[in-house]
């Protein structure tokens, strides 16, 4: 997993609440068996007319954001289903920060596994960046993992909060399942005193 | 001993590890993998050099992407690889698959239960947001992404932040005519797609006790929907009496044991939870969503709403897309709404029981010429069962299209899709933009209103046609 520890990007303002897992990335693209190539794929059929053409209303194909890294969006962003393709679809797409008020758990969760740092705020403050991202082209965040900052280059900073051991992780790009394997003689333990099937599954 | 919570007994019964300031590591009793989410997790597998640590305690199924109509005939090359890909997966590493051929196959939420699988007091993941489903049971079941699907292939455990705790209590009984999936959807339109974020909901009080195993499930399910991790209800005598004889349960004097401890896991007297909502199941009518989020619901004796009535900006300006998005005016009664298709079925709504409920409302009626209603059971078991008690018969005489078993038009991922502008009275759980095909217009409803909808063509209210059918069926 590619670090995270300071980024600088374009904001691209997603003004709706609830955006779903299914909008980020819809069911006809979640047959691939890879875990890349999903960008191309991303809000499909908000970016996209069903013959394909581009929907020039659409935020994300707007010139002054077709490079944005950073998504600004309403409450409850990534609800619905747990597909870890979203993420998948956001970091392919070059999203490397989603700023929020509220975010759904699982989506939230899958985001740290990839390298993707969501970001909650408090709905002013999810407002005042919006106001901003809207009225000036081209606007730019600089979020700070290692000080949990976000500030633009006009002397805004809202501090943000994040569990320390997923910015630890984060930081360090660690891998989950070689910090559980440390743990080994544990699991073993644990499986040896409770049997954990009260009968046999095979 | 400080009283807990049944959620906090489970989770301290499968922490391995715990330190200060880190997420705990928590021992999985049963994975559940389908196609969909798993061919990454794999393929990370065999990257890293790892195996699947327990085998035996991952059951596998297919479901999202099976035709129900000519299952073995797989059209799309896509959908196909991603089945065989499952088959090579559990084949190299030892994981017992039901496929296509298996009469075990179906939807993973429905089969898990079904086989007694999901037990009282397990922790169980699959890669699958619905899997908060077998909660209904006691356990705690979570979904999970193909990044934590992978992390429980090679170690059996999950690192996880304590979520906090939350209490629903339905006061009251259920009216005549109201069904759990009325009470799960009235609960999200009166607090919202996120009031649970964060949370583990447990379900309790008179109206819950009173439900069957597939009405609590059907409750449990549509945690997610709520924005809680999980959802559970306390075990008792219906949650045991459904399990006794289940082919992975505990059997004979091993089942009695079991029993004896699963009466422990309920909440003990005077055990707090982080938050209290109640709500009163008296007052709660047949729903129907008007909206693309599933708290954008209401009585069926209501009109759809005027986006203006919202006070918050935010919520008004998402009722006017919404609005906009399902083709509906501000006002129209929801008996007056038309629809073109119907789908019964889902791991919310495609067990024997909703069969049973949305056959009683089709029998001896037609579904109307215009509309297009789909019956697809949610496991082959389940098919097999309502075949043998002939309900199969009763729809199609009515009209119904009967297939075989899978998530389907649910999520829209096999050839069952709504076309554009199609409306739809759906028994599944998410009525999101563009979620059964791609313009496609969705309305949530039980299988008695889906049923009662197709039949007539457009929503009514099932309580005035629920009289004469307990009349058929006694």
């Amino acid at each position: 997993m590619k670090p995270f520890v300071v980024h600088t990007g374009v904001v691209a303002p997603l003004d709706r609440v609830n955006v779903d897992t299914d909008a980020i990335i819809p069911k006809q693209f979640l047959k691939r068996i890879e875990r890349s190539g999903f960008g191309q794929f991303l809000f499909f059929e908000w970016r996209f007319t069903p013959d394909g053409k581009e929907i020039e209303s659409f935020v994300l194909n707007q010139p002054e954001y077709r490079n944005s890294t950073v998504l600004l969006a309403r409450n409850n962003f990534g609800c619905g289903s747990s597909r870890e393709h979203a993420p998948w679809a956001l970091l392919d797409f070059g999203f490397r920060a989603i700023i929020a008020p509220s975010f759904a758990d699982i989506f939230y969760n899958n985001c740290f596994k990839n390298g993707i740092l969501p970001i909650k705020l408090s709905e002013e403050q999810v407002d005042e960046l919006f106001k901003r991202a809207q009225s000036k082209k081209g606007y730019q965040l600089t979020i700070d993992l290692q000080e949990q900052v976000v500030r633009d280059d006009e002397g805004l900073s809202y501090p943000f909060e994040v569990d320390p051991y997923r910015r630890y992780c984060l930081l360090n790009g660690l891998d989950d399942i070689g910090i559980t394997l440390q743990y080994e003689d544990k699991i073993a333990a644990y499986e040896a005193k409770h049997n954990p099937m009260p009968s046999n599954l095979q | 001993m400080k009283p807990r919570t049944m959620f906090e007994k489970i989770w301290d019964n499968h922490v391995i590890h715990e330190e200060p300031g880190k997420p705990s590591l928590l021992y999985i009793d049963l994975h559940m993998v389908h196609e969909v989410t798993s061919p990454q997790a794999f393929e990370g597998l065999r990257m890293a050099g790892r195996k699947v640590r327990r085998p035996d305690l991952t059951f596998a199924t297919m479901d999202h992407n099976v035709p129900t109509a000519d299952r073995f005939n797989v059209k799309d090359p896509i959908s196909r690889q991603q089945m065989e890909t499952l088959t090579k997966n559990c084949k190299e590493f030892g994981i017992t698959l039901a496929d296509l051929n298996s009469p075990d196959q179906g939807i993973v939420h429905v089969i898990g239960p079904d086989l007694g699988l999901t037990l009282p007091g397990k922790t169980i993941v699959c890669g699958d947001s619905h899997t908060s489903t077998h909660g209904a049971f006691g356990a705690l079941a979570f979904g999970i992404g193909t990044s934590e699907v992978e992390h429980v292939l090679a170690t059996q455990c999950l690192q996880q932040l304590k979520p906090k705790t939350m209490e629903v209590r339905v006061n009251g009984e259920l009216p005549f005519g109201v069904t759990a999936k009325d009470l799960i959807l009235a609960i999200i339109a009166k607090f919202g797609t996120d009031f649970a974020t964060g949370y583990v909901i447990e379900y309790t009080g008179e109206a819950i006790r009173k439900l069957t195993m597939e009405e609590r499930m059907t409750v449990c399910n549509m945690s997610i929907e709520a924005g809680a991790r999980a959802g559970m209800i306390a075990p008792d005598q219906t949650t045991f009496d459904y399990l006794r004889g289940r082919r992975y349960a505990p059997k004979g004097e091993e089942f009695d044991k079991a029993v004896e401890k699963w009466k422990q896991l309920a909440t003990d007297e005077g055990a707090t939870f982080d938050a209290v909502v109640e709500i009163d199941a008296s007052e709660i009518a047949p729903q129907v969503t008007w909206g693309t989020s599933p708290g954008m619901g209401t009585d069926i004796t209501k009109c759809v709403p005027d986006p203006e009535s919202f006070e918050n900006p935010t919520q008004r300006k998402a009722a006017y897309d919404a609005l906009r998005y399902m083709g509906l005016t501000p006002g129209t009664p929801m008996t007056e709404i038309k629809i073109d298709r119907v789908f019964i079925g889902s791991c919310t709504n495609g067990r024997i029981e909703d069969l049973r409920r949305a056959a009683a409302v089709a029998k001896g009626r037609k579904v109307a010429p215009h509309v297009h209603a789909m019956v697809v059971p949610g496991s082959q078991r389940v098919k097999e069962q309502a075949e043998k008690e002939g309900l199969d018969v009763i729809f199609k005489e009515a009209g119904f299209d009967w297939r075989d078993s899978g998530c389907s038009m649910c999520l829209a991922m096999n050839p069952d899709v709504l076309s554009e502008g199609e409306r739809c009275a759906s028994t599944s759980n998410r009525n999101f933009e563009g979620r059964q095909g791609r313009g496609g217009r969705t309305h949530l409803v039980s299988p008695e209103m889906a049923a009662a909808a197709a039949i007539a063509g457009h929503f009514v209210d099932v309580r005035e046609w629920l009289k004469d059918s307990k009349e058929v069926l006694q």
